[in-house]
């Protein structure tokens, strides 16, 4: 637990539209009053897709509450470009990790530890988790 | 010796080269990705030159740092992250010197290609920017570093990426399918480090 602050989550997609939504859906299936900081960084600064790292640091830079952010991607250059940055060292907020989860079933489960008061080790833990779901 | 001048003209080129090809590379991409390879890079290079016409970093470090951060934060696809680190990892090694021998760049470059090597999680024969990188790098690998040679290996290399079956990337999901094409990450490699013999020529 870490009191008042909660880890925040970004959810960083191709599409613009697919990360609002994906946040939107943790949101909501999370419950009501959730007041976790989720921000999505979706396509590129020009409305195309992609991935681009102002909207990724812009994104972590706005959920940072000082307890870990956690950063959620869907595929290729948006987990290269989020391990670039962490490796660069000083584009992202300090504790801030790329989780190893599916990006829809991730992201909620992320929200809704991070709003249950987890810290960014049970966070990640929940998310990763969500990869042992099978569907058949 | 090899001076920021020399790191400068060698990325100006660099972008110049891309410029040139971004219709070919587009093309390339489009036949086992998704035909933006050359724009992408286009943009990158282009941030690049502009970067390098404002700022003037002092050593070559400082030169090829500027210039990954450049294409990190512009590309806007995978090759914006690899061709990052690329640089940003061969930058670091080279240190805080004003002057770097060749054989000193050989040595950063092989670094900077394994950083590339782990953050894409590839290896030789995935039909990757690795199959130019990795036997242009290893051609570097003596004391006698001729560039030359690594744009030869890094052609070659190139060339035969056309039977392989791609095994990175969006180009995986395709399979068999994807044998029977160059590969748009390793052409573009080879158009870089072609640009480094070039500009190495052009010192002499």
């Amino acid at each position: 637990m870490s009191g008042e602050q909660q880890v925040g989550i970004v959810l960083v997609s191709h599409s613009a539209e697919l990360a609002t939504a994906v946040a939107a859906l943790a949101r909501g299936l999370a419950g009501r009053g959730v007041t976790v900081p989720i921000a999505a960084a979706g396509g590129t600064p020009d409305g195309g897709l992609g991935t681009s790292s102002e909207l990724i640091t812009q994104a972590a830079a706005s959920v940072d509450q000082g307890v870990g952010v956690a950063v959620l991607v869907d595929l290729g250059s948006a987990v290269l470009t989020v391990k670039s940055l962490l490796a660069e060292g000083d584009e992202l907020p300090e504790g801030t990790r790329l989780v190893d989860a599916p990006f829809v079933e991730g992201a909620v489960a992320a929200v809704v530890t991070a709003s249950a008061g987890g810290d960014l080790d049970a966070v990640e833990a929940a998310a990763s988790e969500a990869y042992g779901y099978r569907k058949q | 010796m090899l001076d920021a001048e020399f790191f400068r003209r060698w990325l100006l080129l660099s972008a110049d080269l891309i410029d040139r090809d971004a219709a070919h590379l587009t093309e390339l991409d489009s036949a086992i990705g998704d035909a933006d390879h050359g724009s992408n890079l286009q943009r990158g290079f282009t941030a690049v030159r502009t970067a390098l016409e404002q700022e003037s970093p002092a050593t070559p470090g400082a030169v090829l740092m500027l210039a990954g951060r450049r294409l990190i934060s512009t590309v806007g696809g995978a090759s914006g992250p690899l061709y990052g680190t690329l640089l940003r990892r061969t930058g670091k090694e080279l240190g805080e010197s004003t002057e770097v021998s060749p054989g000193e760049l050989g040595e950063a470059l092989r670094a900077g290609v394994a950083a590339v090597a782990q953050l894409g999680g590839a290896k030789a024969g995935d039909k990757t920017m690795l199959d130019s990188l990795e036997p242009a790098v290893a051609a570097l690998d003596d004391s006698s570093a001729s560039f030359g040679a690594a744009r030869e290996a890094a052609a070659k290399g190139t060339l035969a990426t056309v039977p392989l079956v791609a095994r990175k990337g969006r180009a995986s999901y395709l399979g068999e399918r994807s044998a029977g094409h160059e590969d748009p990450g390793a052409a573009s490699s080879a158009l870089i480090i072609a640009a480094l013999a070039d500009t190495s020529e052009a010192t002499k």
